[in-house]
């Protein structure tokens, strides 16, 4: 039992921190709008193993657990990365369980290798198409629950989904229509369900824990700005309102952060609890990003309303990058049937 | 970074329940409702010749090789059937602080003493005219020999009823700084001068303003250095936020609400669980008590490997206190009129643990340090803010 990270993932931290920061700023983030997809950025990405991070040596990949994942994608979150690690990252790790499937087998090759980009569609697909897929517009292949199997879709080569660009959050959303595409079916019934949750908690997880690095850099971007912008004569930063609102979300963020950590952790360690520690962590993250961005925003007067500053960058992000999986009390109540219905009672539960 | 042993196991839970079931009588907890007094002598004696109480304590001041998790687990469920452990909690916390600043001497006189059932110990930091601002302290301490000669008082000395002690803080210098000009006492309660008065609070529990006049002590009862009391608070308030917690600090309503909605019916006959506002709510408190575990998981975590996590210390109170009394309001909000129901009134729901609960939660804000006083600690230790407030 211990909440410190090891030295490998301290290295890992180090690493990531280095090359984001050498490689993804500002500057970048802006660049990549509106489709928010920076393809070098991606491939150097590809170069360091982080697509195949979590996928075993022996399938060729980096033999790591998904704590090291989120720690990349906090980082990620922090930069607002325009990369789509958080959907590959729970893609190939659906393909590398199923890699006895050929076509299953080749799409994480590839993908390791840097030629394909899997993504997954968040919600059970009923009429064939995929309304809103994350990464949909530059994947190449989407996994999705379909008619309880679990499908890994692809379209003739150089088809992709239809984007949805422009979007509030740059983010490369696409529908695909699955009816139309060339599909390969990886499980069934029951088989198929569970690998279906898993993908969605390593989602969720990583998502969590994207947004927490997201809020957190938007508090240093408000702490930076209200100790010099004065008003009456004094910092604002002096302001018993904005220091008690800077401390709420503060506390928030720390909570979530253990938790995505621990819903990160649960992905392999507590494969019982994934689901539940998934959904939690994305709820909680998700309105704590929002609630301190929009604080932090606000902080900035009418500095914070153009697009000029870089606040509104992770404004807008941390709503899309929560609500692209739908409304969050839809989530609520399938999590409370996970706790507490009759039936299932203490088998999922927090604790 | 592993998670893996932070969740009170189910079978020691298991085995926490089965010990109360067998050793406490329901009598004990309807006694501490009656008298408001958070202690019962029985179960404070049986809970040291079972080792649970001297669990996670040093041996060589009386700890016990008792599993801690264990320990715990009998205090949270100690919790769970109204018995608060009050008086043990304010020992536990100047115990703690005492190891980690007080004399050899002190050591043994207060903490192995503690440990053996002789000693209790009251929190004597609030007065009349001090809360969160406790370093306005004016309650005297005046040199008088080889000893000190206290005058003042003090609100709010709660379970001192049953204390042989408080731990009290006085002013020694009043020309200085205020911060510079405290120090701390270990005062006897069956001092002649000393004296009480009960005070009654909205959830149940007695409390008591109390006097100091003309108490003697020696120099040995005194705590950390002359002025030197500030240093001393640091400590004992990052133990009274959470840090030397006996029980595991677990937040259950969400558990113990679903419980009951579940079993609940609507006059239409439908279940109250299956209300999808009623579920939502249900499980937001589910994801906080999980966030308010994890922080308190960290903040142990801290201490164990040596650290004085005061931010975290404040993060955890301000999260788990707002985050209760959020729950409780919510939980009335689902209970609906019968919500109002007492313990003891017919038909109360869960015999009026909530009502209760919703009561008694309100004060959690407020001692310890008030959510204001968290909320700048945190923006000043850990966001690195300027003072906002004029120092004084």
């Amino acid at each position: 039992m211990s909440l410190q990270p090891t030295a490998d993932q301290r290295d890992l931290r180090a690493a990531v921190a280095a090359f984001l920061t050498s490689h993804c700023g500002e500057a970048a983030v802006r660049k990549a709008e509106p489709l928010g997809v920076d393809t070098a950025l991606w491939a150097r990405c590809s170069g360091m193993g982080l697509p195949g991070l979590t996928v075993a040596v022996e399938q060729g990949g980096g033999g790591a657990g998904f704590v090291e994942a989120a720690i990349a994608a906090e980082l990620m979150g922090r930069h607002l990365a325009p990369v789509p690690f958080v959907e590959v990252t729970s893609a190939v790790s659906v393909l590398a369980e199923f890699a006895a499937v050929t076509a299953a087998g080749e799409a994480l090759r590839s993908t390791l290798a840097g030629d394909l980009v899997p993504t997954v569609c968040l919600h059970p697909v009923t009429a064939g198409t995929a309304p809103i897929v994350p990464a949909g517009a530059v994947a190449d292949v989407v996994i999705a629950l379909r008619d309880d199997q679990l499908v890994l879709a692809r379209t003739a080569p150089g088809v992709r989904g239809e984007a949805l660009v422009p979007n509030l959050g740059a983010m490369p959303l696409a529908r695909w229509d699955l009816a139309g595409a060339d599909t390969v079916v990886l499980a069934s019934g029951a088989q198929a369900h569970s690998a279906f949750a898993r993908l969605r908690g390593r989602w969720q997880a990583l998502t969590a824990v994207a947004l927490v690095g997201l809020g957190l850099r938007a508090i240093e971007i408000a702490l930076e700005y209200i100790r010099q912008r004065k008003a009456f004569g004094t910092p604002i930063a002096t302001f018993q309102t904005v220091q008690h609102r800077l401390a709420d979300d503060a506390t928030a963020l720390e909570g979530g952060r253990l938790l995505a950590y621990e819903a990160a952790w649960a992905q392999t360690a507590d494969p019982d609890r994934a689901d539940v520690l998934g959904a939690s962590a994305f709820l909680f993250a998700s309105e704590a990003a929002i609630r301190t961005t929009d604080a932090c925003l606000h902080f900035h007067g009418g500095y914070g309303f153009t697009l000029e500053y870089a606040i509104q960058l992770y404004f807008r992000r941390a709503r899309a990058w929560s609500q692209v999986f739908g409304d969050r009390r839809t989530e609520y109540v399938r999590l409370a049937r996970l706790l507490f219905d009759d039936d299932r009672r203490g088998a999922h539960g927090l604790s | 970074m592993d998670f893996r042993d932070q969740h009170v196991d189910p079978t020691v839970r298991d085995r926490a329940r089965a010990w109360a079931e067998r050793h406490v009588p329901p009598e004990w907890a309807a006694r501490e409702r009656a008298t408001g007094t958070h202690h019962t002598p029985e179960l404070h004696r049986l809970l040291i010749d079972e080792g649970i109480l001297g669990a996670a304590w040093p041996a060589e001041y009386g700890g016990s090789d008792v599993d801690p998790a264990f320990s715990r687990a009998v205090f949270d469920e100690l919790n769970r059937r109204g018995l608060a452990t009050g008086a043990w909690g304010s020992t536990g916390m100047v115990c703690r602080t005492i190891l980690e600043v007080g004399t050899e001497q002190q050591k043994r006189t207060y903490v192995a003493a503690a440990l053996r059932g002789e000693v209790l110990i009251a929190l004597g930091y609030t007065e009349p005219e001090s809360g969160s601002d406790v370093a306005s302290a004016r309650t005297r301490a005046v040199p008088d020999g080889d000893g000190w000669v206290i005058n003042g008082q003090k609100m709010f000395t709660s379970t001192v009823e049953a204390c042989t002690h408080v731990f009290l803080l006085t002013r020694t210098n009043p020309d200085v700084p205020k911060h510079k000009g405290l120090t701390l006492f270990m005062v006897p309660t069956d001092d002649p001068g000393f004296d009480l008065r009960p005070i009654h609070t909205l959830g149940g529990q007695r409390t008591n303003a109390t006097f100091y006049t003309d108490v003697r002590v020696d120099d040995a009862a005194r705590v950390g250095a002359v002025d030197g009391g500030w240093a001393v608070m640091h400590v004992a308030l990052v133990y009274e936020r959470g840090a030397a917690s006996r029980s595991s600090k677990e937040l259950t309503l969400a558990r113990e609400l679903a419980a009951w909605a579940a079993d609940t019916r609507r006059p239409d006959g439908s279940r109250v669980l299956d209300d999808p506002h009623v579920a939502e709510r249900i499980a937001r408190m589910a994801i906080d008590e999980e966030v308010a575990r994890l922080i308190t998981f960290s903040l142990r975590d801290k201490v164990e490997r040596g650290e004085l996590p005061r931010a975290t210390s404040s993060m955890r109170k301000l999260f788990a206190t707002t985050a209760a009394q959020r729950h409780y309001a919510d939980a009335m909000d689902i209970l609906g009129a019968e919500g109002l129901l007492s313990t003891g009134a017919p038909g109360s729901p869960a015999d009026g643990r909530f009502e209760h609960g919703y009561r008694a939660e309100v004060v959690t804000t407020i001692h310890g340090g008030s959510s204001e006083m968290q909320r700048e600690i945190i923006a000043e230790q850990h966001l690195g803010l300027p003072r906002g407030r004029p120092r004084g």
